[in-house]
């Protein structure tokens, strides 16, 4: 609304100036209104949407933080009482049980997200970069990397979950039975294991998305930068460290935030896993969150935890891209001076 | 043409305005109403084998009342799995079927929602008088004090199913009637592969089952007498100790169990990998599975010692589904009259026979069909030795929260960890201070 405003009077004044008498000014005006105007009109239904299918949860999940919603009260929430900060008290109170477990199921998705976006990167950048040369069969290996991006989530999860399995399971028979590499039939699916149970399934749900993105990334390096290092004698690793790595720093920037984001919150895969209480060393916290809400019907405490959670992923994202846009800033600055230098010489 | 959009503009926001509003909580005005007295909405639980199987034998007897009484029964067979976070969806928003299902364990939490209409002498004189039930099934329909908040619909109990060729083989000619006998049972069967006891370690509503009907054993209930959680008593430490133990010193149950939560067990038993399931109403599944009805046996859950009766000889939870009105009904006569048909002796017979359960209508209980070998131990373990769970507001909680610390130890179980008393207390410990305080 106001740079409606804002942008109309100048023109008002330009228009006065101008033409003074004139009949085109008045006419004009309305012209230039509904010009500037008309986009942000149109965008107003896409705003309110977006209003409520965004804002309009997360107030009511923010209000629903500061109150005490059991069982007694999820059928009107609006007259459960009011707690005041409770709800928040009780899910950082990290020396009582309900935060211990919070703050456990924390480390553990942040160690869980580290390790899976880490895994995901590196191998669908190593596999994107295999692909960029043409070679027979590219296309069909391509088509092949991406089928776990494919498939339907809960589908390719269950599968999993069949093949970690103790007794029958397609990862114990060949692990043990096969190869002979443990003792004894291991556990994946409960107990310490299936933490890594988790991570396999989930680098291996994600990667080729990163594959997907880096290889579009690598279409844009222009092929005479690579001539002429090798022209100059550089190698294939420094190639991808001086030319590769650093083009894709910008493809790279949202791909990792977006793959943080989609596993620190991930729900699907954990849950089809393990079912609603996931095993101590694998309980990630969207499931933590969802099985203090959902399961032990205490919706107030939830809310305040998925409120936390909300802060933490703002507070990284925010951190994540000062520092990217910065260090990204800082290449440039000293390529552009390095390029200067050069001219120079 | 501006002011096309602007009524195009208007509209939407006004329209998003109400359903914003609409969207506000659900209406806590309540006692329902007969605006739609030609229709019902009915939510099954699913007891048959798939949910198809469901449709085909409820299908039928809805046509019955429609014929009967004019009203049309839109039926939604619903996956346990889904049915509690369904029910309360429908809490929240208000918007539910006029008549659903629901396991009999949560009647207690159920009914503090107040999405469930009551049931007072007046509505139960409507479909028979509570007379017509049995008192274990009417045990489990809500708090004591208050009007319950739903009706028995399916009994069920559990029960010690067995395979006759492999207890022959193994030189055993009667099944165990206690833990003792069980253990020592066990331990001459449980080698080869083959193991004595099957066990789902991570199905929650089964650990509860177990551990509740063990602790009923040891003296213990779970919770004190004015509904405050009690976990960690000597009793509840014992009975949870001597369950898990069953894997983990006793060695009966196989450690791959330890995982199970999707009935494998039964599926071990059909295959004749396990002797022994305790499981409530199993006979139809093990039909399904391909066993012949004379391969397996049916005998009381064991207890401690002696025979099975009331108290410390507790040897089942009264497990079951029972029939609640939801409160936003716009048809309550209709729906009054669809649960007293729904209970009525004829339709009990009729649907117990085909699901396998006992009615918990005492006049439908005496028809042969629940007379055979492995109905009348149901039946006459319903009648004297089962006890309903607690019927407290937190009883979802507890089953998630001892649930799960049961699951755990029985990964501990698994991995070749000690389970000891003070392991077992700890986690006991923990889930009582994960309920709610309030």
């Amino acid at each position: 609304m106001t740079t409606t405003t804002a942008s109309a009077q100048p023109g008002e004044r330009t228009v006065g100036k101008s033409s003074p008498g004139t009949a085109r000014g008045p006419r004009r005006r309305p012209g230039r209104i509904r010009r500037i105007g008309l986009p942000y009109l149109l965008l107003l239904p896409a705003l309110l949407l977006e209003l409520l299918v965004h804002l309009v949860p997360m107030v009511i999940g923010i209000v629903m933080s500061f109150k005490e919603l059991t069982q007694f009260y999820i059928r009107d929430w609006t007259v459960a009482p009011w707690t005041g900060l409770d709800n928040y008290s009780l899910s950082v109170d990290f020396d009582a049980p309900v935060g211990e477990a919070l703050l456990h199921s924390f480390l553990v998705t942040c160690a869980f997200t580290v390790l899976s976006v880490g895994l995901c990167w590196l191998i669908g950048t190593a596999a994107a970069i295999c692909m960029q040369d043409a070679f027979r069969g590219r296309g069909l290996l391509r088509a092949i990397f991406l089928v776990p991006y494919a498939l339907p989530v809960y589908a390719a999860v269950i599968t999993w979950a069949f093949m970690f399995q103790h007794d029958n399971g397609l990862v114990n028979h060949v692990l043990h039975d096969q190869l002979g590499l443990t003792d004894k039939p291991s556990f994946w699916l409960i107990g310490d294991n299936s933490f890594v149970a988790l991570l396999v399934v989930s680098v291996w749900k994600g990667w080729p998305f990163a594959f997907l993105i880096v290889m579009a990334g690598l279409q844009n390096i222009p092929k005479e930068l690579y001539e002429a290092a090798a022209l100059d004698g550089a190698g294939v690793w420094q190639q991808i460290r001086r030319i590769t790595l650093p083009s894709l720093r910008p493809v790279n920037q949202v791909l990792v935030l977006v793959l943080f984001l989609w596993t620190f919150n991930d729900f699907n895969t954990p849950f089809v896993l393990f079912g609603k209480a996931a095993p101590e060393a694998a309980d990630l916290i969207s499931i933590h969150i969802y099985q203090s809400s959902f399961v032990t019907w205490n919706f107030g405490a939830g809310s305040a935890m998925s409120v936390l959670l909300l802060l933490f992923l703002l507070l990284v994202t925010g951190v994540y891209l000062f520092l990217t846009s910065r260090s990204a800033r800082t290449p440039r600055a000293a390529r552009a001076s390095r390029e200067r230098k050069t001219a120079d010489v | 043409m501006r002011s096309i959009r602007a009524a195009a503009v208007g509209a939407v926001t006004m329209s998003l305005a109400l359903a914003a509003s609409a969207c506000g909580g659900g209406s806590s005005s309540g006692g329902g109403s007969n605006d739609s007295p030609k229709e019902l909405t009915y939510w099954a639980s699913n007891q048959g084998a798939s949910v198809e199987v469901d449709k085909k034998v409820l299908q039928p007897e809805l046509d019955k009342f429609e014929k009967e009484t004019g009203i049309k029964v839109k039926l939604e067979v619903v996956p346990w799995s889904d049915l509690l976070n369904r029910i309360l969806t429908a809490t929240t928003s208000g918007q539910g079927p006029d008549i659903l299902n629901i396991g009999n364990t949560w009647s207690a939490s159920l009914q503090a929602t107040g999405a469930l209409l009551p049931w007072d002498a007046k509505s139960f004189d409507k479909i028979g008088g509570k007379d017509r039930f049995v008192e274990s099934a009417l045990g489990s329909t809500g708090v004591e004090g208050q009007d319950p908040a739903a009706v028995p619909l399916y009994s069920m109990a559990y029960a010690l199913y067995y395979n006759k060729k492999m207890f022959a083989d193994a030189g055993i000619t009667k099944p165990p009637a206690t833990w003792d006998e069980l253990v020592e049972t066990g331990k001459k069967i449980s080698k080869d592969g083959k193991w004595a006891l099957g066990a789902e370690g991570s199905n929650l509503s089964n650990n509860i089952h177990q551990v509740f009907v063990l602790g009923k054993q040891h003296g213990a209930d779970f919770f004190t007498a004015d509904g405050k959680p009690d976990f960690t008593s000597d009793g509840a430490v014992a009975a949870v100790k001597q369950y898990v133990d069953l894997m983990a010193g006793d060695k009966v149950i196989a450690p791959g169990n330890a995982e199970y939560a999707q009935n494998q067990s039964l599926s071990d038993f059909a295959k004749g990998k396990t002797a022994m399931v305790l499981w409530q109403t199993a006979s139809a599944t093990f039909k399904t599975m391909g066993m012949e009805e004379d391969e397996w046996g049916v005998a009381p859950a064991p207890v401690a010692s002696g025979t099975p009766g009331t108290g410390k000889a507790t040897n089942s939870m009264v497990a079951g589904i029972n029939m609640a009105v939801f409160k936003n009904t716009d048809n309550v006569d209709g729906a009054t009259k669809f649960v007293k048909f729904m209970t009525s002796d004829a339709e009990q017979k009729i649907l117990n026979e085909a699901y396998g359960s006992i009615p918990p209508v005492k006049a439908a209980q005496t028809d042969p069909a629940f007379n055979t070998p492995a109905t009348a131990v149901l039946r006459e373990t319903l009648a004297t030795s089962a006890a309903a769970l607690p019927q407290v507001p937190d009883e979802s909680q507890f089953e998630t929260a001892v649930g799960t610390a049961v699951k755990e130890l029985f990964a501990d179980a698994a991995a070749g960890r000690e389970v000891t008393a003070e392991s077992v207390e700890e986690k006991l410990a923990k889930a009582q201070q994960q309920m709610p305080t309030k």
